[in-house]
């Protein structure tokens, strides 16, 4: 498997697009024509081939464009990357996962030696080559969780688990669906979700927290997020807002197709062996509406789902203005016709 | 729960009592490390009836050659430690599940305390090497009543940061002491009898610990006890839970399948709502508050057992 890495931008210019077989592989999010709010977590233990599911860490063609959106995003905001120092131990651990994982996934991209604690990675779509001690953050140019979060798509939050709860110790945060880690950071998790809407169904998280203590080494968890962002740009941090949030307000009937996005995060948990903390990689993928209704059983359902939704949940996921003009974009591709049950194309 | 087969490669016994036991794949492979403080359920058949018993890791978290455990013998529980010292063999083949840590260290600490009584030092073996790799400082006192039964003194390190307090011979420890001259940062880690861990937690809250910095690991094994009868309304189904045998395992026996992780009534994770309660619930776990079991509403079915007319789960 050869994978072509684009060359596009995800600011400014917006050059970034998806292939034909990355519109097939997209992680559409909607199992069935309406939804609601659930926790609906899975193990995340492979998936069809070629889905975006089907290894551990899923690299596709945006990887390249994406890393060095990141770079940009952490030269002018260092504080998108922060770990407490406790954490560095659990740096070391995501750092041990990732490359084994990638290293074993993807053998022609990666590849890792191992002599006691004497590493040598080799990354070959980024062009690194480095030899380092395990351990020892001296012998790497940043520390560990930030070296490697630098070479893998998505962010990452790392949570420390103590006193019954998960603590936000440690993350890298750059493609974030409006929140901050510089707000978050250190805050437990019922304080990193209280604004959620209906948060007050306390249960729901409840449930979530319990089962996120529970998740256990070698046996992964996931789910999947989804929100709409204008125009293919990650960074749509509370901090950037003014940078992203005016662009809200370009949407025309004749561009909608074109420049508001669906922006899936396949969420996923992973307990961590040394520090026995939990890695929550959030994984984001994004996709055009006039490519994503070129699979018409996708243009039917999200036509479906988008105008059944409560208004609450649009205006949290930041959408209500624009609601409308997409629907009524959408509408045109949903011709009644029932849908099949899943969320893969027909 | 993700366990796998391992080989039962050493059994040796360090006291009358207590026996040591290391595992190791059979063909060779690497375990997944582990954090210090963290266990492994073992499971045991014996005839018919399928044990899982939670032991604590006491090798190097950092050792993928094999886990090694310490068990003491119950000669008054249901008989999983009897069956481990009796019947497995250097050998045999054993399924062991993935670690668990529900005991794991505050790296946060600027010192870690360690207070273990008799078999309660087994987590602390491996904390202590996890410490020493990272450098972190830390202090270990090994409370036990006898020489002859402290299995510890066979595993521990010879360190001036481990103190062993031998009851019979007059060494016993002063908490107060100890609490007061801690530098401050320091958190507390306390493995043993309930009543050590309480003896901890007083001295503690005298002195004005912050809560957050006291850590405590109970030995919990389900205790044997009368036999009961138990309705499982959603699975419509009545058991018998025998007296060697736990409610969550005669669960299990019956093909129902329940949510468990520390089996030793500390984690939550066995929670089960009560629908109607004839009789007295016997709590003996350290999860459910007093409000909790008041309401005889919860049952912790990995170790809390009943007596009286009628018991209906949501099961
Ligand atoms: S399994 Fe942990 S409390 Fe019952």
């Amino acid at each position: 498997m050869t994978i072509r890495f684009n060359e596009e931008t995800f600011r400014d210019d917006y050059t970034f697009y998806n292939s034909p077989q990355a519109i097939r592989r997209f992680p559409f999010p909607f199992d069935r024509d309406d939804y609601m709010y659930s926790v609906n977590m899975e193990p995340h233990a492979g998936g069809p081939e070629g889905s975006v599911f089907e290894r551990r860490f899923d690299v596709d063609e945006h990887y390249v464009a994406e890393m060095r959106d990141r770079a940009i995003t952490l030269d002018e905001d260092p504080l998108r990357c922060q770990s407490l120092p406790h954490m560095e131990l659990a740096g070391w651990d995501l750092l041990e996962l990732i490359m084994t994982c990638k290293a074993e996934d993807y053998p022609d991209l990666f590849e890792l030696r191992r002599d006691g604690d004497q590493w040598h990675w080799i990354n070959r779509p980024l062009g690194i080559e480095q030899r380092f001690t395990f351990l020892d953050a001296g012998t790497l140019p940043h520390g560990p969780m930030e070296y490697i979060t630098r070479q893998t798509q998505g962010d990452f939050a790392v949570l420390d688990q103590r006193e019954g709860n998960l603590w936000m110790d440690a993350g890298m945060v750059t493609s974030q669906a409006d929140w901050s880690l510089d707000f978050d950071i250190g805050m437990n998790f019922f304080e990193w979700h209280a604004p959620v809407p209906k948060a007050h169904e306390m249960g729901i998280f409840q449930r979530a927290l319990k089962f996120l203590m529970n998740v256990q080494q070698g046996a992964p968890s996931r789910r999947l997020n989804w929100t709409m962002t204008v125009n293919p740009r990650l960074d749509t941090s509370p901090e950037n807002y003014h940078k992203w949030g005016p662009e809200k307000r370009e949407l025309t009937p004749e561009n909608v197709g074109a420049k508001q996005y669906l922006r899936v995060e396949l969420q996923s948990f992973w307990r961590l062996p040394r520090s026995n903390a939990l890695a929550f990689p959030i994984r984001c993928y994004l996709i055009a509406l006039e490519d994503l209704v070129s699979v018409p059983k996708w243009g039917r359902r999200l036509h479906r789902v988008l105008r059944d939704l409560p208004d609450e949940l649009a205006e949290y996921k930041g959408f209500a203005v624009n609601r409308p003009l997409i629907v009524d974009y959408l509408a045109r591709f949903d011709d009644g016709a029932p849908t099949s049950p899943g969320i893969y194309p027909d | 729960m993700t366990a796998l087969t391992l080989r039962v490669a050493a059994k040796e016994p360090l006291t009358p009592l207590v026996t040591r036991f290391r595992f190791e794949h059979p063909e060779g492979a690497r375990l997944p490390l582990f954090s210090g403080g963290a266990h492994v359920v073992v499971e045991m058949t014996d005839g018919n009836q399928l044990r899982r018993n939670a032991y604590s890791l006491i090798s190097d978290p950092n050792d993928g050659s094999g886990y090694e455990i310490a068990v003491r013998r119950e000669d008054a529980g249901r008989g999983g430690s009897r069956f481990m010292h009796g019947r497995v063999a250097a050998g045999d083949l054993i399924r062991v599940g993935a670690p668990v840590n529900l005991f794991s260290l505050d790296l946060r600490a600027r010192k870690h305390l360690m207070i273990a009584g008799g078999i309660g030092v087994t987590p602390f073996l491996a904390q202590i090497r996890q410490l020493d790799r990272l450098g972190q400082p830390y202090e270990l006192r090994y409370a036990a009543r006898s020489r002859a039964e402290a299995a510890g003194l066979r595993l521990l390190p010879r360190s001036p940061r481990v103190h062993v307090h031998i009851s019979d011979e007059g060494g016993r420890m002063d908490l107060g002491g100890l609490l007061a001259g801690q530098p401050l940062g320091t958190h507390v880690y306390t493995c043993g009898p309930e009543g050590l861990i309480a003896a901890v937690e007083e001295t503690a809250a005298r002195l004005r610990w912050p809560r957050a910095a006291l850590h405590s690991e109970a030995f919990l094994a389900p205790p044997p006890g009368r036999p009961f009868t138990v309705r499982l309304a959603r699975s419509g189904i009545t058991i018998e839970v025998g007296p060697h045998e736990s409610l969550l395992e005669a669960i299990e026996a019956a093909g129902v399948d329940a949510p468990w992780l520390c089996r030793g009534g500390a984690c939550g994770q066995c929670e089960t709502a009560v629908l109607s309660c004839r009789g007295e619930i016997e709590h003996h776990d350290h999860w459910l508050d007093a409000g909790d079991r008041a309401s005889r509403t919860k049952i912790m079915p990995c170790v809390s057992r009943f007596a009286g007319e009628e018991l209906i789960l949501d099961r």
